[in-house]
C-alpha cells in the first residue's frame, strides 16, 4: 500500500507523460481534481467554480459547479487514473454550467499498466442558458489492452448556449470502449461533439452518440474519426434528431481500416420531425486514401512514413 | 542556363482498354530548362506526368531515363528520392496536416525558409502556416500550396500538371513567379499548361496530341502553331 503523497507524485507524473499540465496541478489559480482508484488526491476550487466531492466504496461522486456569470480564465484540470494493473474505477460526475457562463475542461484519464481495469464515467452535465462549455477528455492507456472503459452522459444545452466535447483515445490500446453520449439542444444552441479513437490489437469499440435538436434554431455535428489496425473493431452510431423548426444537424463519420482483419461499421441514423429541420450525413469506411499516399510518397516519404503521416492527421 | 540532358524518355507506349493513351512518345528534357508541354483536353498530358512519377501506370513499353538511369519500373518513393517531384492538377487534402509540416515533409526546414516559399507564391505565412491543408482551403489557394511544397522539396526535376488552372489572373503571377523561382534554384520543369501567359516562361514547348508529342519549338512559335492548327482541328486526339 502506497502512501497518499507518494501516490499523488506518482500519477500527477504520469498524467505529466499523458500530456497533462502537472504545473496547472499546483497551482493555486486553477481548479483541479485528482483522483486515484477511489480516492481524492487533491481537490482546488478556484474563483467562479465550486467542487464538492464524496468518496465512495468503488469511485468518487463528485459535483462541479460554475457559477452564474462566471468567466472562468484557467481551465479546470481533472484527473482520474488507476496506476495498479487491476483496478475499478467508478465516477458519478455532476456537472451544472449556469447561465451566462463560461468554462474549459481538460480531462485526463490514466490507466498506463491496465491488465485487468475497468472505468466507469456516468456523467450528468446542464449547461444554462447563455453559457458556454468545453469539455475535452484524453485517455491513455497501458499496451496491454486489458481495459474496458464505460464513459455515459446525459446532457442538456440551454438556449443560445455552446457546448463543445472532444473524446480522444490515440495512446495505447483502447481495449474495450463503450461510449455512449446523450444530448438535448435548447433553442439557438451550438453542440459539438468529436471522438477520435485509434484501434489496435483486439480492440472492441462501440461510440454511440445521440443529439436532439429540441429548440427552433439549435445546430449540432456529431464528428468521428477512427482508425483501425490489426485484429480492431468498431462500430460508431451517430443520431440526430431534427425536432425543431430551423434546427439543423450533421454526422460526419471517417474510419479508415488499415488492417487485414480490422472491421469498421458506421450507422448514421438521421430523423427529423419539423419540416423546417434539416440534418445531413456523410461517412466514409475505408482504406487509407491512394492519392494521398501518392502525394506525399512523391515527396519522398516511404508507404510507412505516409501512413504515419495520414493517420496523425485524422486523428489530430 | 540550360545544359546536359536530365530526362529522357524513349518511344513509351500506355495502352488502356485497347485504346493508346501514350502511343510511341519520346521526349527529352535538359537539365535546368522549363519545358512546357501543350495540348488540348484528353491528349494524355497527365497520364504522361503519372507515368514518369511511377503513378498509377507502368508502361507498356518504352523507357523513362532520369540522369542516365532507367527508372520505368521504379517506385514513387525511389523516383522521389532521386530528386522528382509531382504537383497533382487537383492536390489531394488532408485532414490535420498543417501547411507547416507539409512543406516539411521532404527536407528539415527552419520556420524561415517555409515562409520564404510561400510568399514566392504568393501567400502570406502568417495567414497560412497553421492551417490544414484540408477542404477549408480554396482551390486556388490549395494550388499555390503545392507548387510551394515542390519548391520546399528543392527537386532535380519538377513536374508540374496543370498547376496555374482554375487560378484567377490576380493569382496566377504568383504561380508563374513560383516556377520561375523553382528555375532559379536549380530544378528543371516539365509544366503542363493550357496557359499562353505561363508558356512564355519556358525554354521549350512541346505540343502533344493523341499520346505523342509532334512539335517541338519556342514559346512563340509553338503558341501560334496551336492556336492555327489544334485549336480548329476537326481530328484532335485520333491517331494519325
Amino acid at each position: 500500500m502506497i502512501t497518499t503523497k507518494e501516490e499523488y507524485e506518482e500519477i500527477v507524473d504520469a498524467y505529466g507523460k499523458a500530456g497533462g499540465d502537472k504545473e496547472a496541478l499546483k497551482s493555486r489559480e486553477i481548479a483541479t481534481l485528482v483522483v486515484h482508484e477511489n480516492r481524492v488526491l487533491s481537490a482546488n476550487e478556484a474563483e467562479g467554480i465550486r467542487i464538492k466531492w464524496e468518496q465512495k466504496e468503488k469511485g468518487v461522486r463528485a459535483e462541479l459547479t460554475v457559477e452564474e456569470g462566471k468567466k472562468i480564465k484557467h481551465p479546470v484540470h481533472l484527473c482520474f487514473g488507476i496506476l495498479p494493473k487491476e483496478g475499478l474505477q467508478e465516477i458519478v460526475l455532476k456537472i451544472n454550467v449556469q447561465d451566462g457562463a463560461e468554462v474549459r475542461i481538460i480531462a485526463h484519464c490514466i490507466f498506463p499498466n491496465a491488465v485487468n481495469i475497468i472505468h466507469k464515467m456516468d456523467a450528468d452535465i446542464k449547461i444554462g442558458n447563455n453559457a458556454k462549455f468545453y469539455y475535452h477528455e484524453t485517455h491513455y492507456h497501458g499496451d496491454s489492452g486489458g481495459i474496458k472503459v464505460i464513459p455515459k452522459a446525459k446532457i442538456e444545452v440551454g438556449k443560445k448556449s455552446v457546448y463543445q466535447n472532444t473524446f480522444s483515445l490515440i495512446e495505447g490500446c483502447v481495449g474495450r470502449l463503450d461510449f455512449n453520449y446523450e444530448v438535448s439542444c435548447g433553442e439557438k444552441s451550438v453542440t459539438e461533439l468529436v471522438a477520435k479513437v485509434y484501434g489496435k490489437k483486439e480492440d472492441d469499440i462501440k461510440i454511440s452518440e445521440r443529439v436532439s435538436l429540441n429548440g427552433r434554431e439549435a445546430r449540432s455535428l456529431i464528428k468521428s474519426r477512427l482508425v483501425l489496425r490489426d485484429k480492431a473493431r468498431a462500430e460508431v452510431i451517430g443520431e440526430t434528431y431534427g425536432n425543431a423548426p430551423l434546427a439543423r444537424g450533421h454526422v460526419d463519420c471517417t474510419e479508415i481500416v488499415d488492417g487485414e482483419e480490422a472491421i469498421a461499421k458506421a450507422i448514421p441514423i438521421v430523423s427529423v420531425k419539423n419540416k423546417e429541420a434539416k440534418v445531413t450525413h456523410e461517412a466514409a469506411i475505408g482504406s487509407i486514401d491512394k492519392k494521398q499516399m501518392q502525394t506525399l510518397m512523391a515527396r519522398g516519404l516511404d508507404e510507412e512514413e505516409a501512413v504515419e503521416i495520414i493517420v496523425k492527421g485524422i486523428l489530430k | 542556363m540550360s545544359g546536359a540532358n536530365m530526362l529522357q524518355i524513349e518511344n513509351l507506349k500506355l495502352i488502356v482498354d485497347d485504346n493508346p493513351v501514350i502511343n510511341d512518345l519520346s521526349l527529352n528534357v535538359d537539365k535546368g530548362e522549363i519545358h512546357a508541354v501543350l495540348g488540348v483536353n484528353g491528349t494524355g498530358k497527365t497520364t504522361l506526368a503519372h507515368l514518369i512519377m511511377g503513378v498509377n501506370y507502368l508502361p507498356d513499353d518504352g523507357k523513362i531515363i532520369f540522369e542516365g538511369e532507367d527508372i520505368t519500373g521504379y517506385p514513387i518513393s525511389q523516383r522521389a528520392k532521386m530528386g522528382i517531384t509531382l504537383a497533382w492538377q487537383e492536390p489531394a487534402r488532408f485532414e490535420g496536416l498543417s501547411v507547416r509540416d507539409y512543406l516539411g515533409l521532404s527536407n528539415e526546414l527552419e520556420t524561415g525558409e517555409i515562409e520564404d516559399y510561400l510568399w514566392a507564391v504568393g501567400l502570406p505565412p502568417f495567414q497560412f502556416l497553421d492551417r490544414a491543408v484540408d477542404t477549408s482551403l480554396s482551390g486556388g489557394e490549395r494550388k499555390r500550396i503545392e507548387l510551394a511544397s515542390v519548391l520546399a522539396m528543392r527537386p532535380k526535376f519538377a513536374i508540374l500538371d496543370e498547376v496555374d488552372s482554375g487560378i484567377d489572373v490576380v493569382s496566377l503571377p504568383h504561380i508563374i513567379n513560383g516556377i520561375v523561382k523553382m528555375k532559379s534554384l536549380g530544378s528543371s520543369v516539365l509544366l503542363i499548361t493550357h496557359s499562353e501567359v505561363a508558356i512564355e516562361i519556358a525554354d521549350k514547348v512541346s505540343v502533344m496530341c493523341a499520346g505523342k508529342i509532334f512539335r517541338m519549338g519556342s514559346p512563340k512559335e509553338m503558341c501560334q502553331w496551336f492556336r492555327e492548327n489544334c485549336q480548329v482541328c476537326g481530328h484532335i486526339n485520333v491517331p494519325s
